[in-house]
């Protein structure tokens, strides 16, 4: 199992396209794979379900817990951080 | 009694006439204990595959007809159907002994409130569509509610108008748009400012308590609702509303004559349009051309840039629609305000002034010659101009014409395919070419100024 926890800096947070892609982004893995808001603290939601993804209300500077396990969980939560710190390959 | 409220102000007109609720209302799902589970997941599947195609379609009508951004929203409710938490949800309600309608509805209702109760208003604003994609499958499932009969013109009233409840109304019978919730660039502004119907949108909840069949009188123009208007009341509308008429009648009556100032001189009247059903306003308006073809329409709201033929159809609707009239197209103008997810912009201080425009384009000159050919295609047998946004110096002058140039030797000389024979210009935004603007007249066959009304 693998946990991180990051830091949301993409200006709108986790809304809308944000979600959508970090949601597909996720769901290219086998893993199992959580996410929670730490700043507003929620139970840990599939990473892969863009609506659980909504109702974290993830804005900007909150941050989140990824977790991860299975076969891939290792690149999983590599992925998913890159996407994340990179602002989202500053597409949004 | 004579009651006024004031909204948003969201699609200008006048109108008269009785109120229709066209809620939903409270939401009947139908609630029974199914004879066998497996089946009623099986139900629920095959009502999420046609909603889900239903919004595909509507996807492809709304990006033919009104706007990209009604396109997105319905590409994002066809996300919400296959959501896999949503699905095991429902499908949980229904092991435990629960219909599909009424399962489905509670795993949509769980998603939605918890959406509505979350500081930022993006966000909330998606329980609406949680919701409005509960209720398509909800009518999948049982057969679509009765919507309210429209036999003659009435006033439409709802909480706020969902694109699947708009797509069902008989246009023809709505007099105007009265909405409780919603704002300036909700769907019912979007779409009554398309079809010419006054609306007035964010009334609050008071609008609700209208009775079917109160008169109201509706000004899309200053965002005034009146409720059971008095006979003094009636009359000065009546008055205005006339007057209203004529003058809409006098305007029409002379859209199409020539514009001669009182001492004779002619005056070139053109338009400035977004998008094809501008293009069609125009002309129904008197246009003699377009003077600005804002081509960013096709390029918002969505995740990869148009292709030739996507940008080749919707530009030679507009050529057609214009006949010979001339078209000037302004090449895309992203970046400052206008964003698009595939190019990254980095982030500035002050976008407006920063990378966007014609910066862009250089820097992506197979995107840019793209547009190009298309244009070049489409202007076959027409007045078609290029012009290209933000210019700042010769330099970026004479590269945006030489890469002109490239995309059209790329295509081979042939009159009834190709328009080959295209002025290029340059719109004059930026101090230094007001400045310079001899030097630049030498380098580009015409300018545009920009002037903000």
């Amino acid at each position: 199992m693998q946990t991180i926890t990051l830091k949301i800096i993409n200006e709108v947070g986790l809304h809308a396209r944000p979600a959508a892609e970090f949601v597909k982004a996720a769901a290219q893995f086998k893993s199992q794979i959580l996410v929670r808001n730490l700043t507003r603290p929620s139970a840990a939601v599939d990473a892969k379900s863009i609506l659980s993804v909504l109702v974290l209300g993830v804005e900007k500077g909150h941050e989140i817990e990824l977790t991860s396990e299975g076969e891939d969980e290792v690149q999983a939560i590599q992925s998913l951080r890159a996407l994340v710190e990179s602002d989202f390959a500053g597409k949004f | 009694m004579t009651d006024e409220l004031k909204g948003i102000a969201a699609a200008p007109g006048l109108a008269k006439g009785p109120a229709l609720r066209w809620d939903r209302g409270p939401q009947e799902v139908p609630k029974f204990v199914p004879a066998n589970i497996p089946a009623e997941k099986g139900r629920l599947l095959a009502a999420r595959r046609i909603a889900i195609e239903q919004l595909h379609e509507l996807t492809d009508q709304v990006v033919e007809q009104t706007s990209a951004a009604e396109a997105a929203l319905f590409e994002a409710q066809a996300m919400f159907l296959e959501d896999a938490a949503l699905v095991s949800k429902a499908e949980a309600v229904i092991d435990s002994g629960v219909n599909a309608e009424e399962a489905w509805h509670q795993a949509c209702e769980f998603y939605a409130v918890q959406l509505e109760s979350l500081p930022d208003e993006t966000l909330r604003a998606r329980s609406a569509d949680v919701r409005d994609v509960g209720q398509r499958v909800i009518e999948i499932l049982t057969g679509p509610k009765a919507t309210p009969a429209l036999t003659t013109q009435k006033i439409i009233i709802a909480r706020d108008l969902a694109p699947s409840q708009t797509a069902a109304l008989d246009r023809s019978k709505v007099l105007a748009f009265c909405t409780a919730e919603g704002g300036p660039t909700s769907h019912t502004a979007i779409l009554a400012k398309a079809l010419g119907i006054p609306a007035v949108v964010g009334l609050g909840e008071s609008i609700l308590d209208v009775q079917n069949e109160m008169m109201l009188l509706v000004n899309g123009t200053t965002g005034m609702v009146t409720l059971n208007p008095s006979s003094d009341l009636l009359a000065d509308f009546d008055r205005m509303f006339q007057a209203d008429n004529e003058q809409r009648d006098h305007d029409a009556k002379f859209a199409l004559e020539p514009a001669i100032t009182t001492d004779g001189h002619r005056v070139e009247i053109a338009a400035n349009v977004g998008n094809i059903e501008d293009t069609r306003l125009a002309i129904e308006h008197g246009a003699e051309g377009v003077g600005l073809l804002r081509t960013e329409f096709l390029f918002l709201d969505r995740n990869q840039p148009p292709d030739e033929q996507t940008q080749y159809s919707a530009y030679r609707t507009i050529m057609e629609l214009m006949g010979d009239r001339p078209v000037v197209v302004r090449t895309l103008d992203i970046g400052g305000d206008k964003d698009v997810p595939y190019i990254n912009f980095g982030s500035e201080a002050n976008p407006f002034l920063g990378y966007r425009a014609i910066r862009i384009s250089l820097d992506h000159p197979e995107e840019f010659k793209t547009q190009v050919r298309a244009l070049i295609r489409a202007g076959a047998g027409h007045d078609l101009r290029i012009m290209f946004p933000m210019i700042a110096t010769l330099g970026e002058a004479k590269h945006a014409r030489e890469l002109t140039q490239e995309a059209m030797a790329e295509l081979p000389f042939n009159a009834a395919l190709h328009n080959h024979d295209v002025q290029m210009g340059i719109m004059v935004e930026i101090p230094s070419v007001v400045s310079m603007a001899d030097q630049f007249a030498k380098q580009v066959d015409f300018f545009s100024i920009f002037t903000r009304f």
